[in-house]
């Protein structure tokens, strides 16, 4: 049975870590566009400016009560029909498809940003009110207290938090196997059907996405620890 | 009139109610909406209360049983919270379920339903989530409260039922809402597996005709049902907070 895991044409073996790999560029690609939309986010939460916070207010209301399945379709087919309507308007007859590996990633950060934002404000919040005094204190503008206290801490203390939102994107990334993208847990599903042995392979693929968790894990909790050096416990 | 007939009788009344009211666009499905709304929230109670004397019990095996009981407390945590929803899902139903009928004898009707087996694997899942925000809430007690249960008597059950466990909810309780908010979003993945609940029927009225207002539609109730469940756990927030504790 096992021989159906194998690599090259016999099995199925590198096909699925393709897919991992895919899989994991997918999270990547929405981590690098999320994060940057969440500190924009965050911005707008910390901002004196009233309708930018009810705006970013009022967005991550709305990722934190809908499902993630229906906003990734939602972009998806949005996307399609906006594409379309722009078309028309515009006077093509097209039948543009959008790619659909941007459309999980746009539908993927567009989550992940709206739990980040929350991070990223909380992390500069949890500068300690005593060094903003301390920087005020020796005569520093709110700029250089922004740029040479609150940013270079901002990172430690963003960590933890930002660690967990990447598990939760990791194991979200299977959802775009509903959108026909050729991740790992779509790999897994053609090939058990194609073999029909759809056991094994949605096993192998929990495992590797398992391994995946785990790597992430430990990556976080070194880069915690590197993080936190010299830093009195 | 069975259970069933009520689910329709209640769908048919909102609708009847929310027909002048709603866009012509909803209200020609309003019922299917409904149902759904109706299933989603029936998995959501189920899994949710099973979930949580599963997850209690993997909690205190974790903190207070022998090394055996603890490994497997921790491995039930670590592998259903480092695996995909969507993953287990679809191991339990295409999976699992693929040994057909003559492999899994009696067990054939539990596998062959999707409700069955989204329920199953939504507790499965949540129990694991809650296991850890308990753990993490036993974990701020401190010691000498056991301690103090111990000698007046009470056995390590009961100290751990009467002394420790409310505690624990207490403080975990806020982390717990986070928690049913993403269980109830994670529903709407049963409808991978031919579940109609909420997000099946959306899926089911957006084949007809292809209308980007059936999902927003789905949205705004989703948002209603995570609305009204914020609501209701700060009610119990409140109610827990008793004898001077934040």
């Amino acid at each position: 049975m096992f021989e159906l895991l194998s690599f090259g044409d016999s099995g199925w073996g590198d096909d699925l870590i393709i897919g991992a790999l895919l899989t994991i560029r997918l999270a990547l690609a929405s981590l690098s566009l999320g994060l940057l939309f969440g500190l924009v986010l965050a911005m707008m939460k910390l901002s004196r400016l009233a309708p930018a916070r009810w705006l970013a207010e009022a967005y991550t209301l709305f990722i934190r009560g809908v499902p993630e399945f229906l906003i990734l379709l939602m972009v998806f087919f949005g996307t399609e029909k906006a594409v379309a309507t722009v078309g028309q308007w515009l006077g093509f007859e097209t039948t543009f498809e959008v790619p659909k590996f941007a459309a999980a990633v746009a539908g993927l950060s567009a989550i992940f940003a709206a739990y980040c934002c929350e991070v990223i404000r909380g992390a500069y919040l949890a500068v300690p009110k005593g060094q903003i005094e301390a920087g005020l204190a020796v005569g520093m503008s709110r700029w250089q207290i922004f740029q040479r206290i609150r940013v270079p801490q901002l990172w430690r203390f963003a960590l933890p938090g930002l660690g967990n939102l990447w598990l939760v994107m990791l194991k979200d990334t299977s959802l775009a196997a509903v959108l026909a993208i050729d991740e790992l847990l779509r790999v897994a599903k053609v090939a058990g059907e194609a073999t029909r042995n759809p056991l094994l392979f949605l096993l192998a693929a929990g495992l590797l996405y398992l391994i995946m968790t785990a790597v992430s894990d430990h990556l976080r909790a070194r880069m915690e620890k590197r993080l936190n050096r010299g830093m009195a416990r | 009139m069975g259970y069933q007939d009520i689910k329709y009788a209640v769908s048919d009344a909102v609708c009847l109610l929310a027909q002048d009211t709603t866009p012509a666009s909803f209200a020609k499905y309003c019922p299917r909406y409904i149902d759904g709304i109706l299933v989603t929230v029936e998995l959501l109670l189920l899994s949710s209360f099973i979930g949580f004397f599963i997850g209690a019990l993997v909690a205190v095996g974790r903190v207070s049983g022998g090394p055996s009981v603890r490994s497997l407390a921790w491995a039930w945590s670590y592998v259903f919270r480092g695996t995909p929803l969507l993953v287990q899902l679809w191991i339990v139903y295409f999976g699992l379920g693929s040994l057909g009928e003559e492999q899994l004898g009696v067990l054939w009707p539990f596998f062959k339903s999707g409700w069955a087996v989204g329920l199953a694997v939504l507790t499965i899942n949540t129990s694991a989530y809650i296991a850890e925000i308990l753990r993490g809430g036993l974990a701020t007690l401190p010691p000498g409260q056991y301690e103090a249960a111990v000698s007046c008597g009470m056995s390590r059950g009961q100290a751990m039922r009467r002394i420790l466990l409310p505690q624990a909810i207490r403080v975990a309780w806020p982390a717990y809402g986070n928690e049913l908010i993403l269980l109830m979003k994670g529903s709407a993945l049963v409808s991978t597996i031919t579940v109609m609940d909420l997000m099946g029927q959306t899926r089911s009225v957006f084949a007809r005709g292809y209308a980007m207002e059936t999902y927003a539609y789905s949205a705004v109730l989703y948002l209603l049902l995570a609305l009204f469940l914020t609501l209701l756990l700060k009610m119990v927030e409140r109610r827990l907070r008793v004898g001077g504790y934040p």
